[in-house]
C-alpha cells in the first residue's frame, strides 16, 4: 500500500508542472492585457504612456521568461502574487470566495448523495418496472438541464409565485452572509444553487448506482448469499450495496472537484461571490496572475481528490493496490 | 351634451389632482434615514479615481469623496450646469482673457479623519492630477494640457493659471474621477496609498469593501453641504450578471442600478411592479460609430469609405433600434444637446445625414462602382458584449449589404477587441466609441483626430490637427461653435470614422428613491448626497 502511495504522489508533480506551463503560456497567447481593459475598456480618453506604465507596474514588460520564473518560484516561498486587476494579494482573494464555493459543494453534494443512492437503488431493485422508468426519466432531465438554466427558472419561478400568492416579489439575497453569522440567510441564499447543482450532481451518480448496484446484483456472490437464505434486505444493505458503492464514490469525487471551480455560470444566476465568479472576472479582465492560480486550485483540487479516491479505492478493494 | 360637458369636467378636475398630486410628489419634503441598496455591474479596480476610469470603482467609490465642484445635482441634463462642491460661490468664466480661474474654498471643511480640508488639498490634488511626477499615473493628465500652474495665494483660494484659454478647462476640471485628496495622505504616503485607501470629504463615510460583494458607506454628520445626506448609508451590490440586477430590482433586493438598463428590461419591470417603478431617461455621452482601416484595400480609398457611412440609414435606426437597445438619437461628433452640437439642418448637410436614403444609397452605389469596390467582402470588427454593440453591429451588417456589400461580422471578447484595435489592427472595419463622463466637447471631439492615440483608422490629416487646435484655444462660445462645424465637417469627409447612433441611458428604479436626477452620463451625479428614501 505505501508503494501504491508513493507512485501515486510521484506522478502529482509532473501533473502540476505540465498545468502550469500550460496556462502560464496559454493565457499570454490570447491577445490583450488587463491594462488595456482596465484603463481603456470604458471607452474614455487614455494616454498610451499610461497604458505602458501599468504593464511596467505589473511586470508584464518584463520578457516571459521571467514572468514564469517568478510564477514557479512564488510556490517556493509561498507567494503566489498580487492579482492585476485589485492589487490584492490573490491568496486573500481566493480565500474570501472559497468558503462560499466550498460551502455551495458541500451542500450540492448532500443533495446529490440523498437523492442519488435511494433513487438509484430502488430503480435497480425495481428494473423494468414504472418506479424504474419514472426514476429515469427524472435522472435524464437532470442530465439533459443545464443547472444554470435551473437556477434562472428557480428565480423567476420565486419572484412570479410569491408575487401572486404573497403580493410581494421575493427573490434569494444577493450577498453572502456566514451561516455562523445569520444561518437563515445563508440558507435563504445557498439552498437554491445547491438544489440546481445538485439536481444534475445526483442524475449522474443515481444512473451511477442503478447501473453498478445492477451488475453487482448478477454476481455469483448475490446468488450464493440468497441461496444461503438472507433476507433481500441484507443482501442489498450489506453485499451489493458496498460493493456497488465504488464507481459512485469516483463520481462523487470527480463532481465535487468540478463544483469547487466550475460552478461559473451557476454562481453569476445566483449572484454567489464565489471560485467561479472570480474565474469570469479574472478572465474577462485579463487578470493573467488571478487566472493561472485559479485554474492551479482546480488542478491542485482535481489532482488531490483524484488521489483520495485512488486511495479509498485501494482500501475498498485489494485487487488495486495488489495490482 | 351635457353628458359631454360634464365628462369635460370630471376629466378637468382629475386632471388638476394629477397635476397637484405632482406637483405635491416634487416639492415632498426629503426624509432623512435608511440605507440605499444598489446593485453595480462592474467590479473595483482601485479605488483611486485618479487612475481608474471604469463606473466599476465610481459608483461605489464616489459618495466618499468631493470634488472642486461638480455637475448640479439637482440639474445634471444641463451639460453646461456647474455647482461647486468644496469652493463656493459661482463657477468662475475666467478672468485675464480667460487664462485665470480663481476658486475660494469653503471654510470648516473636513476629512473624514478629521483632518481639515482646504486650498492646499486642493492643490496637492491637481497637481497630482496634471503635473504628476515620473513614474505616477494620471489618467486624465491629457486633458488638462491647458493649465500653466496652480497656486494657492491663501489657506482658502486656488488659482488655475491657463497657457490659452480653453473651453475644455471647467469640465474637465469638474469630471468626477477628481476626488479631492488630503495633502497629509499624499505627502506622509505616498501617490499608491488611495488605490486601496480611502479618506475623503464626501457625504459617506467609507464602512467596509468585501471584494466582489459589496461596498458599504455610512452617512458623514460633518458633510459640507447643510442637511444632507438624507440616507443613513449606502450599499453597493456587485452584480456583474444583467440579469441578477434586474431581478434584484423587481424583488426589492436593490432599489436602483445607476448605469441603466436596455428598454426591454425596462418594459419588464414596469409590466411587473407599476408604479412602483419610476423610470427616468436620457441621451448618454456615448456614441457608436464604425472606424475603417485606411491601410487596407480598398479601404484606403475615401469613395469607399464614404459609402460606408452613406449606406446607413439612422434616422430608421432610431425609431425603431430604439425598442431593442440602448441607442436612439441621431447626431453629429458633439453630444446632441450641447450648445456646441450640429442642429438638425445643420446635420441633414453632412455626409451621411441626408433624410433621403434612396439617394444616400444610390450615391453609395455609384461611389462603390467607380472605385472598383463593387460588392466586396470585408472583415468587420466587434466586441462581444451585446448592448449595444452586438445588436448595432447586426444592424449595420444588414445595412452595408443594402448597398451589395459583404461584411462578414468577427464579435471578440472585449480584450481581444482592444488588441485588434490598438495593437494588431488586422480589421477593416470595426465597431468603435466615446464614452465621456462629463460632457466637455472640446476634449471629447479629441478621439476624431487622426493622430490622436485612442483614433485608429490609421488616417492622416494634418487639417484636422489644425482646425483642433484653434478649436481648443477659441474664446467665445461663438467661435468655438463655427470651429466645431468646420472640425465635424472635416472628420466626416475624412470618414476614418464614422457616427451611428447616440447611446441613450434608461434608469428605471424603484419609486421610493427620491432626488436622484439621471445625468448624460453614468458617471455623473453619483455623490448620493441629495438621494432620499421615501418609505
Amino acid at each position: 500500500m505505501h508503494k501504491y502511495i508513493a507512485k501515486r504522489l510521484l506522478l502529482i508533480l509532473p501533473t502540476l508542472l505540465g498545468a502550469a506551463v500550460l496556462v502560464f503560456f496559454l493565457l499570454r497567447a490570447i491577445p490583450g492585457d488587463v491594462c488595456e481593459v482596465r484603463l481603456a475598456g470604458s471607452g474614455l480618453y487614455v494616454d498610451e504612456a499610461e497604458i505602458e506604465l501599468c504593464r511596467e507596474k505589473l511586470g508584464l514588460a518584463k520578457p516571459l521568461i521571467v514572468q514564469f520564473w517568478d510564477f514557479i518560484t512564488g510556490y517556493v516561498v509561498w507567494d503566489l502574487g498580487d492579482s492585476m486587476w485589485t492589487g490584492k494579494p490573490v491568496t486573500e482573494e481566493i480565500g474570501l470566495r472559497f468558503k462560499l464555493s466550498l460551502q455551495v459543494a458541500i451542500m450540492a453534494t448532500l443533495v446529490a448523495v440523498v437523492i442519488a443512492i435511494p433513487l438509484g437503488a430502488i430503480s435497480a431493485i425495481k428494473q423494468d418496472t414504472w418506479i424504474d422508468y419514472v426514476v429515469r426519466s427524472f435522472s435524464i432531465a437532470g442530465i439533459a438541464m443545464p443547472s444554470f438554466w435551473l437556477g434562472i427558472l428557480i428565480i423567476l419561478g420565486l419572484l412570479i409565485g410569491t408575487q401572486h400568492f404573497l403580493g410581494t416579489p421575493w427573490m434569494p439575497p444577493i450577498e453572502y452572509v456566514s451561516p455562523f453569522k445569520d444561518l437563515a440567510s445563508n440558507m435563504a441564499q445557498l439552498i437554491w444553487p445547491a438544489v440546481a447543482t445538485g439536481y444534475r450532481y445526483s442524475a449522474v451518480a443515481t444512473r451511477m448506482t442503478r447501473s453498478a448496484l445492477l451488475e453487482v446484483l448478477r454476481e455469483d456472490y448475490i446468488r450464493t448469499a440468497r441461496a444461503k437464505g438472507m433476507t433481500e434486505k441484507i443482501v442489498i444493505n450489506r453485499h451489493a450495496l458496498k460493493n456497488a458503492m465504488l464507481p459512485v464514490f469516483t463520481i462523487i469525487g470527480i463532481e465535487f472537484a468540478f463544483l469547487m471551480g466550475g460552478l461559473v455560470v451557476t454562481e453569476q444566476v445566483f449572484n454567489l461571490n464565489g471560485i467561479g465568479k472570480l474565474f469570469v472576472e479574472s478572465v474577462q479582465a485579463q487578470d493573467f496572475a488571478m487566472t493561472q492560480q485559479l485554474v492551479m486550485l482546480v488542478v491542485v483540487i482535481a489532482v488531490v481528490t483524484n488521489f483520495v479516491v485512488d486511495l479509498v479505492y485501494a482500501w475498498l478493494d485489494p485487487r488495486i493496490r495488489y495490482a | 351634451m351635457k353628458s359631454s360637458l360634464f365628462k369635460q369636467g370630471v376629466a378637468a378636475i382629475v386632471g388638476i389632482a394629477f397635476a397637484l398630486g405632482a406637483v405635491t410628489v416634487s416639492v415632498a419634503a426629503p426624509k432623512k434615514g435608511g440605507i440605499l441598496n444598489f446593485v453595480v455591474g462592474s467590479k473595483i479596480p482601485s479605488y483611486d479615481g485618479h487612475i481608474e476610469s471604469t463606473f466599476g470603482m465610481i459608483h461605489p467609490i464616489r459618495p466618499f469623496y468631493s470634488l472642486l465642484f461638480r455637475v448640479n445635482p439637482d440639474n445634471p441634463g444641463d451639460p453646461t450646469d456647474f455647482q461647486c462642491d468644496v469652493c463656493e460661490g459661482n463657477i468662475p468664466s475666467g478672468a485675464k482673457g480667460g487664462t485665470e480661474y480663481t476658486f475660494k474654498i469653503r471654510k470648516g471643511l473636513q476629512f473624514h479623519d478629521g483632518t481639515p480640508l482646504n486650498a492646499h488639498d486642493v492643490k496637492a490634488t491637481f497637481d497630482k492630477i496634471v503635473f504628476p511626477p515620473k513614474g505616477v499615473a494620471s489618467n486624465r493628465k491629457a486633458m488638462f494640457k491647458m493649465v500653466k500652474s496652480i497656486e494657492v495665494p491663501d489657506d482658502h483660494t486656488i488659482v488655475f493659471t491657463l497657457h490659452f484659454p480653453s473651453g475644455a478647462f471647467i469640465p474637465s476640471t469638474g469630471m468626477p474621477f477628481n476626488f479631492i485628496y488630503s495633502k497629509k495622505d499624499l505627502d506622509a504616503h505616498g501617490y499608491e496609498w488611495h488605490k486601496k485607501n480611502v479618506n475623503g470629504s464626501g457625504a459617506f463615510i467609507f464602512v467596509e469593501h468585501v471584494a466582489g460583494s459589496h461596498v458599504a458607506g455610512k452617512r458623514n454628520p460633518n458633510y459640507h453641504h447643510a442637511g444632507k445626506p438624507y440616507l443613513d448609508g449606502f450599499r453597493a451590490i456587485s452584480a456583474p450578471k444583467m440579469s441578477v440586477r434586474l431581478q434584484a430590482i423587481r424583488g426589492d433586493r436593490a432599489a436602483i442600478e445607476f448605469r441603466g438598463f436596455p428598454p426591454k428590461a425596462r418594459d419588464d419591470l414596469v409590466k411587473a411592479l407599476g408604479d412602483k417603478i419610476t423610470v427616468q431617461e436620457s441621451d448618454w455621452n456615448c456614441a457608436l460609430m464604425f472606424t475603417v482601416n485606411v491601410n487596407h484595400k480598398p479601404f484606403d480609398d475615401k469613395r469607399v469609405r464614404h459609402a460606408l457611412t452613406l449606406a446607413v440609414d439612422r434616422y430608421e435606426a432610431s425609431k425603431y433600434l430604439a425598442n431593442i437597445a440602448i441607442v436612439k438619437t441621431v447626431g453629429g461628433i458633439v453630444f446632441p444637446s450641447h450648445p456646441l452640437a450640429a442642429t438638425a439642418a445643420e446635420l441633414e448637410g453632412m455626409i451621411g445625414f441626408s433624410r433621403d436614403i434612396k439617394a444616400s444609397r444610390a450615391k453609395a452605389r455609384a461611389l462603390l462602382k467607380e472605385a472598383g469596390a463593387e460588392g466586396i467582402e470585408f472583415d468587420f470588427n466587434n466586441r462581444g458584449v451585446d448592448q449595444p454593440y452586438k445588436v448595432v453591429g447586426t444592424w449595420l451588417v444588414d445595412q452595408w449589404r443594402q448597398v451589395g456589400l459583404k461584411p462578414i461580422q468577427r464579435v471578440q471578447p472585449s480584450p481581444q477587441f482592444y488588441a485588434t484595435l490598438r495593437k494588431k489592427k488586422d480589421f477593416d472595419v470595426t465597431v468603435d466609441f466615446n464614452c465621456q463622463s462629463v460632457v466637455n466637447p472640446i476634449a471629447d471631439v479629441s478621439k476624431f483626430l487622426c493622430s490622436a492615440g485612442n483614433h485608429y483608422s490609421g488616417c492622416e490629416n494634418a487639417k484636422l490637427d489644425a482646425i483642433y487646435d484653434r478649436l481648443l484655444k477659441a474664446e467665445t462660445p461663438a467661435q468655438q461653435r463655427s470651429i466645431m462645424r468646420e472640425f465635424e465637417t472635416e472628420v466626416f469627409d475624412t470618414a476614418g470614422t464614422a457616427l451611428t447612433l447616440w447611446w441613450y441611458k434608461i434608469n428605471p428604479h424603484r419609486s421610493y428613491v427620491k432626488g436622484w436626477k439621471i445625468a448624460p452620463s453614468h458617471y455623473l451625479n453619483q455623490s448620493l448626497d441629495q438621494i432620499w428614501l421615501d418609505k
